[in-house]
């Protein structure tokens, strides 16, 4: 079916049949015809941000919540290169977006025009791919090719550059069709591999599953398979930043996060394992700490869709190619049919000594005083909202983050928003907002550090005109808190330029904006105050002034391994080498 | 078929697990890739190796299957085991990318490059020069009284070979291709 239609009103069509409700963006002269189409129509809405890196934040966010792919649409110059670090973050967490942007008409192109950038230039190293398009007859079919690279594979962002021309021009429209795209990601795994994976699961004395982003990426069923293989198999488990929600924290088998703040059970089962099977994460430097002390004496599993991250960092014994679904659907098949077998005897005495490193107890701490510790207000905050089933969790970067993985327990996948890999301060927020506009009736929270939240505080506007009552809890130490702890550890206590002098009075700036601001500083008044943002119908900026030298722990320090945790304050002298300190 | 297709075999390796990955011995391996031949594409490839700091020994591109709208690259990199798994893996990821071959694991391929050089000279030097280049099969493409133009094809090392020869007796300029390389074969 083909219709003649403007460039302009072709991309609106693509996404309509491609799907999408949802579009985030800010207009400006080179996207102005693709403006002009929103204007002209009802089936997509299209959220205004106030800054281009929002829109891909808050795209982010949506396609995190939804599943979905995330669209933005931006201008040329400015336009673009505002995007940049929202691609590199959603590149590094392997997000799927399809963002739009304008650029100067093709007859232009080299000239340096205004707002002229060479964007698929400049953004072809933080996209999964990109395309300019330079001729109508070209667009429809590179808007769904662009659609099905994003979501199919690995995940990732991708871009259309469109130039003016192109979008005032008009050729016939191609709706989607069965992809006659070269692009097939093998999504299937080999089942050599699956086989000895299910021979390993069914000797291991002390086995660990070590789960990631690539579990939600692979869709709701990928979750389901695993807590059924986990649940079957009675083998303990632990997560990536990125993966939280994959297994419930509320699990038998669950025993929190892992990595450089990671639980000390996590650190000291991945540290001690003889079966490490790895699923949908990439043994990113913040898991494996010191690489040659990494899990010396375990037999690696790696099942992951993407084959360039097989052997990258940690040398794979068994390596699974595949998309994870599809894999751990062969594996309980297999597993199934040679008669779910198991060493029980060996993971008995797996798990006492897994319960043995529990009794130390390495989150606690003690709230007295006058001063709110974060740790509690985290705690509260999840007391406070955890009965919740509609409950969606954003963060910023820093100590906040990690408490947040720490003392947050998720129950699904697709409820826990974070910048993982490329740790862009500025994410949360938006984010929050990407996520509300999915889930409109649902509880957004953006657990935040006041400095992170900054970054992108205009999206306050956005909130407010949407109506989108995401909450802005925000744990207000008045340092960068993350950068002031490494400079305790590793600077001498330098303070080089990581505390906050002119802070705004945020709950003025909430009333500003037209928002509700709360302030609280006692932690008797902590539980009436979350209670009044919960029930607030409306976007709140919840100010919460806690103890402003917290350090987060428990934590790997750099250049050490797994089984090196620092516990708290009392070990944290001398213990980072010369070496170590050139590591982040 | 993909980088990760590879059929193993007594001289070849699947992308991962057959060959000691993690040895520290570097390698010298030619790669040919595939790809769509579309704008962009070669930036694409040239951008991997650069931004992940992966070397170039040479590198050769040009469209080979015009209908197709295919292009050949030939690269010539040098690195670990390991790296060298990882660069094909990284090349495979690219969209454009169709195929990854890496020719020196996958059996046995026949590599040519050319090569033009200028050598300059008199007399007994004039004469040297061509008798040099007899032995080396290179033909004269270009003479003037004081000057030859050689163009000379071969295995990278064999152009070294002649290059360090012809260095001495007046060699003034020389441009290569790089490497073209294809497996031996009926497929």
């Amino acid at each position: 079916m083909s219709a003649q239609m403007t460039g302009a009103k072709m991309v609106v069509q693509a996404l309509i049949d491609q799907g999408v409700d949802t579009v985030f963006g800010y207009p400006g002269g080179a996207v102005l015809p693709i403006y002009d189409e929103v204007f002209q129509q009802n089936s997509i809405r299209h959220v205004l941000v106030r800054h281009e890196q929002g829109a891909i934040h808050a795209a982010e966010g949506y396609a995190r919540a939804t599943g979905k792919v995330g669209v933005a649409l931006v201008t040329s110059g400015p336009g673009a290169t505002n995007a940049v670090t929202g691609l590199t973050d959603a590149l590094m967490d392997s997000i799927p977006l399809v963002v739009f942007s304008g650029q100067v008409p093709t007859f232009m192109i080299g000239s340096d025009a205004f707002q002229e950038a060479d964007t698929v230039g400049i953004t072809r190293p933080c996209t999964k791919h990109n395309w300019l398009v330079k001729d109508t007859e070209k667009l429809s079919n590179t808007i769904h090719e662009a659609f099905h690279v994003a979501a199919s594979g690995r995940p990732g962002p991708v871009l259309v550059d469109i130039p003016k021309d192109v979008q005032f021009a008009a050729a016939d429209y191609t709706a989607p069709r069965a992809m006659t795209s070269h692009y097939r990601p093998q999504v299937k795994g080999d089942i050599e591999g699956i086989t000895d994976l299910v021979k390993a699961i069914e000797t291991a004395k002390k086995p660990i599953f070590y789960t990631g982003g690539g579990v939600i990426n692979s869709g709701p069923a990928a979750s389901q398979l695993l807590r059924e293989l986990v649940d079957g198999t009675g083998f303990p488990i632990t997560s990536t930043l990125m993966g939280l929600g994959a297994y419930p924290a509320s699990g038998d088998n669950w025993l929190g996060m892992l990595g450089m703040h990671g639980l000390y059970e996590s650190n000291m089962a991945m540290h001690d394992c003889d079966l490490m099977i790895n699923i949908g994460a990439r043994f990113d430097d913040r898991i494996t700490g010191r690489i040659d002390a990494f899990s010396p004496n375990s037999k690696k599993v790696h099942i992951d869709v993407d084959p360039s991250s097989i052997n990258k960092v940690i040398r794979t014994d068994i390596a699974i190619v595949g998309d994870v679904a599809h894999v751990l659907e062969d594996v309980l098949k297999v597993w199934k049919s040679r008669g779910r077998k198991t060493d029980r005897a060996g993971l008995d005495e797996w798990w006492a000594q897994i319960a043995d490193w529990k009794t130390v107890n390495c989150l606690a701490y003690t709230q007295e005083g006058k001063t709110i510790r974060p740790q509690y207000a985290v705690e509260r905050l999840e007391a406070l909202t955890k009965h919740r089933k509609d409950r969606f969790i954003s963060t910023e970067v820093g100590q906040h983050q990690m408490w947040a993985a720490q003392y947050m327990g998720f129950d699904d996948p697709n409820r826990w928003m974070t910048s993982g890999g490329l740790g862009t301060m500025g994410y949360g927020f938006p984010a929050s907002i990407g996520v509300q506009m999915g889930h409109p009736d649902a509880l957004v929270i953006n657990v935040a550090g006041e400095a992170s939240w900054l970054m992108n505080m205009q999206e306050l506007g956005t909130a407010v005109q949407y109506r989108l009552p995401v909450k802005q809890f925000i744990l207000n130490n008045e340092r960068l808190g993350m950068v002031r702890q490494w400079q305790e550890l590793l600077h001498g206590e330098r303070y080089s330029s990581s505390w906050s002098e002119a802070l705004p009075d945020f709950v003025k700036l909430a009333e500003a904006f037209g928002a509700k601001g709360i302030c609280v500083s006692d932690p008797d008044d902590l539980d009436d105050a979350i209670m009044e943002m919960l029930d607030h119908d409306g976007p709140v900026i919840f100010d919460c002034l806690v103890e402003k030298h917290e350090n987060c722990f428990p934590m790997i320090p750099s250049g050490k391994a797994h089984n090196e945790m620092l516990l708290g304050e009392a070990e944290t002298q001398g213990v980072i080498d010369s070496k170590g300190s050139v590591l982040v | 078929m993909s980088a990760l297709n590879i059929k193993k075999g007594s001289t070849s390796h699947s992308a991962y697990n057959l060959r000691p990955t993690f040895s520290d011995t570097e390698e010298r391996h030619t790669l040919a890739v595939l790809v769509e031949n579309e704008p962009g594409v070669l930036a694409r490839v040239i951008g991997l190796f650069s931004g992940r700091g992966y070397n170039i020994e040479s590198l050769t591109v040009a469209e080979v299957d015009h209908t197709g709208h295919l292009s050949r690259i030939t690269i010539v990199t040098t690195g670990t085991p390991q790296v060298i798994n990882q660069i094909t893996a990284q090349l495979g990821r690219i969209v454009p990318v169709h195929e990854v071959h890496d020719l020196t694991v996958e059996g046995h391929s026949v590599e040519r490059e050319l090569a033009l050089f200028k050598v300059s000279g008199k007399g007994e030097d004039r004469v040297e020069a061509l008798r040099l280049a007899d032995v080396f099969r290179a033909r004269v493409v270009d003479s003037t009284l004081e000057s030859f133009v050689f163009e000379i094809t071969g295995t990278p090392e064999k152009i070294d070979a002649f290059a360090d020869l012809m260095r001495p007796i007046g060699l003034v300029e020389m441009a290569r291709t790089g490497v073209a390389a294809l497996a031996r074969g009926a497929k």
